[in-house]
């Protein structure tokens, strides 16, 4: 009898398409779920006007950091202020989409703990996507904002020789990686089934990874810097293509073409990312709460 | 009495359940103990003995900062999100019936938490500092303890600033933005992100008579011998005036919020 019935049903002819279409299914969900939480912000504008101001400000206070530094000093690891302020910008606006993006992912652990990651599981929508788009906080706006702000002021003052090549490259950087900070984001999240309660170690890695990087590597210990290149590679995030741009000799004497990989490991990154989520989702095993 | 050691224990042992997260701050703190050790060794290395400190005392500050962030909560977050909480939804009503008073017993659970975190989150980040640069550790128990005694006076203090924000909630219902602009203020004034005599001219002397330097400058500064003596003891009653300020201020703030609370029911 069972066979009669399973024969009786049609094949659903997505099946036939699946992989591309749940990815355009994560993706329409994401959209649809962002929407939501954006009228729902929007429904208190003088708040998210005065939310965003204060991410803004928040933000601000470690590059004001680096200016009372400057008071002090003309240079820091052999960087003057413009140069540092191109680095911390490109971080700052990388990290600042990917945390637009993504931020959200470091609730994972308290949704596994209280066990409210099962009512994800059973909606036929990507749980990535839920999950990414779960609280969508548009007042982190004001994070890119500053980052653009601080980005421009180092593309003006700094002393660039433009060529088409570097102009090709910022855009790149900007994009590849804030896909490198956004596997990161998932990469986290993915641990998060499994530690539960540690989502300040994923914080370590993103917020660390842009405090890091706002950095010149030259100030930084040489295993330090090749850890970040090679295992965690956030050095492709602003690092190296500003590096280029900035007419500065690549650290661990890299060659200049590895300016333009970024795009390359971003898509490493993510696919990395996207099969450690898989794992871990798989790994999950819910609380019964 | 007895009630409120038996609060302080409750929140220390509140803390403790939490292994993993223990665990996972101290890596967060130590991972960004080591960045901010390598910016300010380019700081020092361009500028010896600035602010007053050599290399490794430069570094100690660093250190003392990861080890005293959750102890003298210079980020925010701790009693006060649930304060605000229990505020909101009208759950204070049945606090203020309890024969305990309001303000000593969040002050007893804090004072556990803080131990706690000294304890679970300063410890170990301090140590592997330690073994990867050159600190300046006292070598005598003398500048150890006086360092407690500042600790826990700037808990004190950190207690009160809260216990304002928490109770800002009874007339702005919600205190997200009271505890964002004192996070903000938090870590800029305590020295967290620059030790505050490198702050310049005006901001700097500012900064040092504000209340949020006895969090982290004042400790940092105790532990390093900076304040000894008849300067040890002024540095104390610095922060044990604005420990009472606060404290009281926030008593005063309480009775009036009290006052005016209407219970929604429900």
């Amino acid at each position: 009898m069972a066979e009669v019935v399973e024969a009786a049903v049609p094949e659903a002819p997505e099946a036939v398409f699946a992989p591309r279409s749940r990815l355009v299914e994560g993706v329409r969900a994401y959209g649809l779920i962002v929407s939501m939480w954006l009228r729902s912000t929007m429904a208190y504008r003088a708040s998210f006007l005065m939310t965003a101001v204060g991410n803004f400000t928040a933000t601000a206070f470690d590059f004001v950091t680096i200016m009372l530094m400057f008071a002090h000093v003309d240079a820091l690891g052999g960087y003057a202020l413009p140069e540092i302020a191109l680095l911390y910008g490109a971080s700052g606006t990388a990290f600042g989409l990917a945390d637009l993006l993504m931020g959200s992912m470091d609730r994972l652990g308290r949704r596994v703990r209280d066990g409210t990651l099962d009512t994800l599981l059973v909606r036929p929508v990507p749980v990535l996507a839920q999950v990414a788009a779960d609280r969508f906080a548009l007042r982190r706006l004001g994070r890119i904002t500053q980052g653009l702000l601080v980005l421009g002021y180092g593309l003006v003052a700094a002393d660039i020789e433009w060529t088409l090549a570097k102009v090709v490259v910022l855009p790149l950087m900007l994009l590849s990686g804030s896909v490198i900070f956004g596997a990161v984001f998932v990469a986290g999240g993915a641990f998060q089934f499994i530690a539960q309660d540690a989502s300040q170690v994923q914080n370590s890695f993103t917020y660390g990874g842009n405090t890091l990087l706002q950095y010149p590597p030259t100030i930084f210990a040489k295993d330090l810097v090749r850890g970040v290149t090679f295992v965690v590679p956030l050095a492709f995030v602003n690092w190296l293509p500003a590096l280029y741009v900035l007419g500065r000799e690549l650290p661990l004497g890299l060659p200049d073409p590895v300016a333009f990989l970024p795009p390359v490991v971003a898509a490493v990154c993510a696919t990395g990312a996207g099969l450690v989520w898989r794992a871990g989702l798989r790994a999950y095993r819910s609380t019964g709460s | 009495m007895r009630v409120y050691a038996v609060a302080a224990a409750g929140g220390f042992r509140r803390y403790a359940t939490y292994r993993i997260e223990t665990a996972a701050g101290v890596f967060t703190n130590t991972v960004f103990g080591f960045i901010l050790a390598y910016t300010y060794m380019a700081l020092w290395d361009e500028r010896p003995r600035l602010g007053g400190y050599d290399m490794p005392q430069a570094l100690t500050f660093v250190w003392l900062g990861q080890a005293l962030l959750m102890t003298c909560v210079m980020m925010g977050g701790g009693f006060e999100d649930e304060l605000i909480e229990r505020i909101r939804t009208g759950d204070i009503a049945v606090d203020l019936y309890r024969p305990v008073d309001l303000q000593l017993w969040w002050l007893a659970q804090d004072l556990g938490r803080a131990a706690f975190h000294l304890l679970g989150r300063g410890i170990v980040p301090m140590a592997l500092g330690g073994l990867a640069f050159d600190l300046a550790l006292p070598g005598s128990a003398g500048p150890w303890l006086a360092f407690l005694v500042s600790v826990a006076l700037g808990v004190v203090v950190s207690f009160g600033i809260r216990y304002l924000v928490a109770l800002s909630a009874f007339w702005l219902m919600d205190g997200a933005g009271a505890a964002q602009i004192a996070f903000l203020a938090g870590l800029f004034f305590s020295g967290m992100l620059l030790p505050l005599s490198l702050f310049p001219g005006l901001l700097g002397e500012v900064a040092r008579l504000m209340p949020w330097s006895a969090l982290l400058q004042v400790p940092a500064d105790v532990f390093l011998g900076k304040h000894t003596g008849w300067g040890l003891v002024r540095v104390y009653v610095f922060q044990a005036s604005w420990a009472a300020v606060l404290l009281l201020v926030g008593r005063m703030v309480q009775g009036v919020a009290t006052r005016r609370v209407v219970v929604q029911g429900g």
